[in-house]
């Protein structure tokens, strides 16, 4: 059996399901799966242009690690351009950071699952509430 | 929707209790009948493990918010899997009646 992977964290899952190409005459007929942790390294290492050391830490990885998942993720991402193929973002083995809100009305915190749609206090349903990082 | 209130006691008046897993008793309040319904915690006194069970009680109970002082580490990580809705209320002084109150508002 071999060794269980480190899980990667993810600060923010991507905000989009997929892509897919458009404009194009060949019927996309297959799909590429990219993983949170490949769209974050991506992100930290292209957005936030962090160097891969700095971006492992961040993530709980090592730094060849990070590479590792940083390059399968260009591939991917190539492969979909050349091949006019979907991208769908998938889980992969990623740990999601727990994002708190604490409320500036009645300083209540709180969390938001995925499944809650409002961003509001649950208790006073005031709007000003703000991120806290801990 | 339903709401897991952690209290010291088995009525709306008692006080709200500031622990999770070793709370006493769970009101379930009901936002859309707008009734609780108390539930003893059967782990109050658990050396070990009491956070979880209370966690895994109420994703049966089929919960989407649960109101209390602090949760635990792995509570946090059970509640969070399930999509549980976590908040915490700092007031010392404040009875379950005065949190439902806020909640029908």
């Amino acid at each position: 059996m071999s060794r269980p992977k480190t899980l990667r964290k993810v600060v923010a899952p991507p905000n989009f399901k997929g892509y897919r190409p458009y404009g194009t005459n060949v019927e996309p007929t297959d799909s590429i799966e990219l993983l949170y942790e490949e769209y974050e390294a991506i992100k930290l290492a292209d957005y936030d242009l962090m160097n891969h050391l700095e971006a492992s830490k961040l993530m709980g990885i090592s730094r060849p690690t990070f590479a590792r998942i940083y390059e399968t993720a260009r591939r991917k991402i190539a492969k979909a351009f050349v091949e006019t193929i979907e991208i769908k973002t998938v889980y992969g083995d990623a740990l999601l950071e727990k994002h708190w809100y604490v409320c500036e009305e009645c300083q209540t915190r709180f969390t938001i699952p995925k499944t809650i749609e409002e961003h509001e206090c649950p208790l006073c349903k005031s709007e000003r509430i703000e991120l806290l990082n801990t | 929707m339903k709401t897991v209130i952690t209290s010291s006691g088995e009525n709306n008046s008692a006080q709200f209790d500031k622990r999770f897993g070793r709370a006493a008793w769970f009101c379930v309040f009901d936002e859309e009948t707008k009734e609780s319904i108390f539930v003893k915690n059967t782990n109050t006194n658990a050396n070990n493990g009491a956070g979880t069970k209370a966690a895994e009680r109420i994703v049966d109970m089929n919960v989407q918010k649960v109101i209390s002082g602090d949760f635990g580490p792995k509570a946090k990580d059970l509640l969070d899997k399930f999509n549980v809705q976590m908040v915490i209320v700092q007031d010392n002084d404040v009875t379950v009646q005065e949190i439902i109150e806020k909640l029908k508002a």
